[in-house]
């Protein structure tokens, strides 16, 4: 893939704070989306992240710092920042009225696009989102993969400089969700800016070049996928579990063998670059646990680590 | 496939002409789902109207014998349809007014999507009201042909009531499209605004006639039928075109406005029927009203349009920027 470093910035944020009277949404954070970049913000509900998309989206004002989108301040200029973003929001808000056709050429037309251009688009959408025989479908027939297919492309009608994502995959089940991270890492190969927040360490595994762990309105860490896990984690995991009553009691024993544990309500954690050793450790030491596993280690140990909490509780 | 999904809204999207053009964006795609309807949107406009002219018909057939010589110097029917056209210049701006923002704000959250456009929140609320009043204009004239198909209109000025009748529609629509933005609970909404807003406006604002007037056998009409549609609200729609109307028709308590007590005279001066049909009645057969009152029949008209959609706009804008 192409060095993207080099590329303009498109979004920069400085201080960016939302405060909804005593309750700070968002507390002063700062970073940089470059041009042809896929930057996630990974975060539980109520890290902050859909309101940061919602500024940056121009549909909600900001208590204060500064943002710019495409060189603007979305307060000042929120017509000229829309034009040129497609977003594609937490709960699908399509037409229910209309046809998937329709929902798309609709949408064109608020973008003041001609009926010749969007006519041809459509074609263009309907295939990348693999609709096509259900052009002439009423919306609220479709599934919820479907709908979701068709909000992305609907946001893509316009041909914008930035997708906006909020939890792409929220409600999904599994199939649906590869088939549109492959339609999503499609627009990543040609260049499309990707703005994406997810709760699912995977997603942003698979979709983000950099990411930034947010929490609480804050911004706990940024890097590549790769380079969080390095910098928070070690290479691999070695998950056991002794069974709920013994987990605590056992855990000062563990703590001697390993840089760092989790103990989580139900199974223990123990990091180390090689996770097979430990597990043989132990059981020279004699302590059998009931089951254990040895995986890679993921952003939700990054994310452990950085507050003490799991993504998903 | 899908190669030139290439990022260029920087060269096709054109930001001047969305603040030019955006409401009328939005007035199609309205206009759109309006022609999905356009069979039952046609029967609604030219089957009420029918109704009302048969029962106006067999009810004011009546009166007119007894009392010979009509109202105002004029026809029945022609006094009467400078009012009728207003009502259903009213009920048409109210629906489509009410019905697609609830739909946009609530059920289908389609407002945020176009939120996410270059077309600002006003324009949003203007392309509704631009749409509705399409729609009003395609009803009421179906209306005047009808009536006209009656003889309802003495002169080609008749035809005057349907300007005025759309004039009466912008200014109560933009009113309701306000007051429609700012509501969350849609349930009461329709049980208020059905109850205490338009029932009261149509039996204030000296319309109709008295239902000692209705042939005895005709009254029994508006009692069953108020009977059977009690507190149903899965059918608001259909009651509101083929039951709440002709219930108000077959069920004639109507007055003159100035027959009227002088403590419940206040509902028809806040009604923009009673003012828009007085205007109408002025324009179409020279009903007697002072210059004073032709302005300010029309101002009254004019400050709810101004302040209807000036209100409605402020109301878009603020739930959508929440």
């Amino acid at each position: 893939m192409e060095d993207i470093s080099q590329n303009p910035v498109l979004i920069q944020a400085k201080g960016l704070s939302k405060r909804y009277g005593e309750f700070v949404a968002v507390a002063g954070i700062d970073f940089e989306v470059k041009k042809g970049e896929s930057f996630g913000f990974l975060g539980p509900n109520g890290a902050g992240k859909s309101t940061t998309m919602r500024i940056i989206a121009a549909t909600l004002n900001r208590s204060s710092g500064e943002i710019t989108i495409l060189g603007k301040d979305p307060e000042k200029y929120g017509p000229e920042i829309k034009a040129h973003l497609g977003v594609v929001p937490q709960t699908d808000n399509l037409d229910n009225n209309l046809t998937v056709e329709e929902n798309l050429f609709v949408y064109g037309r608020y973008f003041g696009l001609s009926k010749k251009f969007i006519n041809s688009k459509i074609e263009e959408l309907l295939d990348f989102a693999q609709l096509v025989e259900k052009r002439s479908v009423k919306v609220e027939t479709l599934s919820g993969g479907m709908k979701r297919r068709l909000t992305i492309a609907r946001a893509l009608v316009s041909e914008p400089e930035i997708l906006m994502l909020d939890e792409p995959t929220t409600g999904l089940d599994p199939q649906a969700r590869h088939i549109l991270w492959d339609r999503l890492f499609r627009l990543k190969e040609q260049g499309v800016t990707l703005l994406i927040t997810t709760h699912y360490m995977d997603e942003a595994e698979q979709l983000c070049d950099r990411l930034m762990v947010m929490d609480k309105g804050s911004i706990m860490a940024e890097d590549s996928p790769a380079g969080l896990i390095k910098k928070y984690s070690t290479r691999e995991v070695l998950e056991v579990r002794f069974g709920s009553d013994r987990n605590a009691t056992i855990a000062p024993e563990l703590q001697k063998l390993v840089e760092r544990i989790e103990v989580l309500p139900d199974r223990i954690l123990m990091y180390a670059d090689d996770g097979e050793v430990i597990l043989h450790l132990l059981k020279e030491k004699g302590m059998h646990p009931i089951t254990s596993l040895v995986r890679r280690s993921s952003l939700e140990d990054v994310f452990l680590r950085l507050t003490g909490r799991t993504l998903i509780d | 496939m899908s190669n030139n999904l290439r990022q260029g809204s920087l060269h096709i999207v054109n930001v001047s002409r969305i603040r030019k053009r955006g409401a009328l964006s939005i007035s199609e795609g309205r206009i759109r789902v309006m022609i999905k309807w356009f069979w039952s949107n046609l029967a609604a406009a030219a089957l009420s109207p029918t109704l009302y002219l048969l029962s106006i018909g067999i009810g004011v057939g009546k009166l007119i014998n007894t009392h010979s010589g009509g109202v105002d110097g004029v026809k029945y029917l022609t006094f009467l349809a400078p009012a009728l056209l207003a009502t259903a210049a009213i009920q048409n701006a109210m629906d489509e007014a009410v019905f697609p923002t609830l739909d946009g704000f609530k059920w289908s959250k389609s407002f945020f999507a176009m939120n996410a456009t270059p077309i600002s929140s006003s324009q949003i609320a203007d392309g509704i009201l631009i749409a509705a009043l399409v729609r009003t204009f395609f009803s009421v004239t179906i209306y005047g042909c009808t009536i006209y198909f009656f003889g309802g209109f003495s002169s080609l000025r008749g035809w005057l009531a349907i300007p005025t009748a759309l004039f009466a529609g912008a200014a109560f629509g933009a009113f309701i499209l306000g007051i429609a933005a700012a509501t969350n609970n849609d349930d009461s909404f329709f049980m208020i605004l059905g109850r205490f807003v338009m029932m009261p406006l149509f039996l204030f604002s000296g319309t109709f006639y008295q239902l000692a007037t209705m042939p005895f056998y005709m009254r029994w009409i508006g009692l069953g039928i108020a009977a059977a549609t009690n507190n149903d609200d899965s059918f608001f729609m259909i009651l509101g075109r083929f039951v709440m109307m002709p219930l108000f028709l077959f069920s004639g308590t109507f007055y003159q406005l100035a027959t009227m007590p002088f403590y419940l005279r206040w509902i028809g001066w806040i009604s923009p029927l009673w003012h828009a049909t007085e205007l109408s009645r002025y324009f179409t057969y020279g009903h007697r009203l002072s210059g004073v009152m032709v302005l300010v029949h029309a101002g009254f008209l004019i400050a709810m349009f101004i302040f209807g959609l000036h209100n409605a706009r402020k109301q878009f804008t603020k739930r959508l920027s929440k």
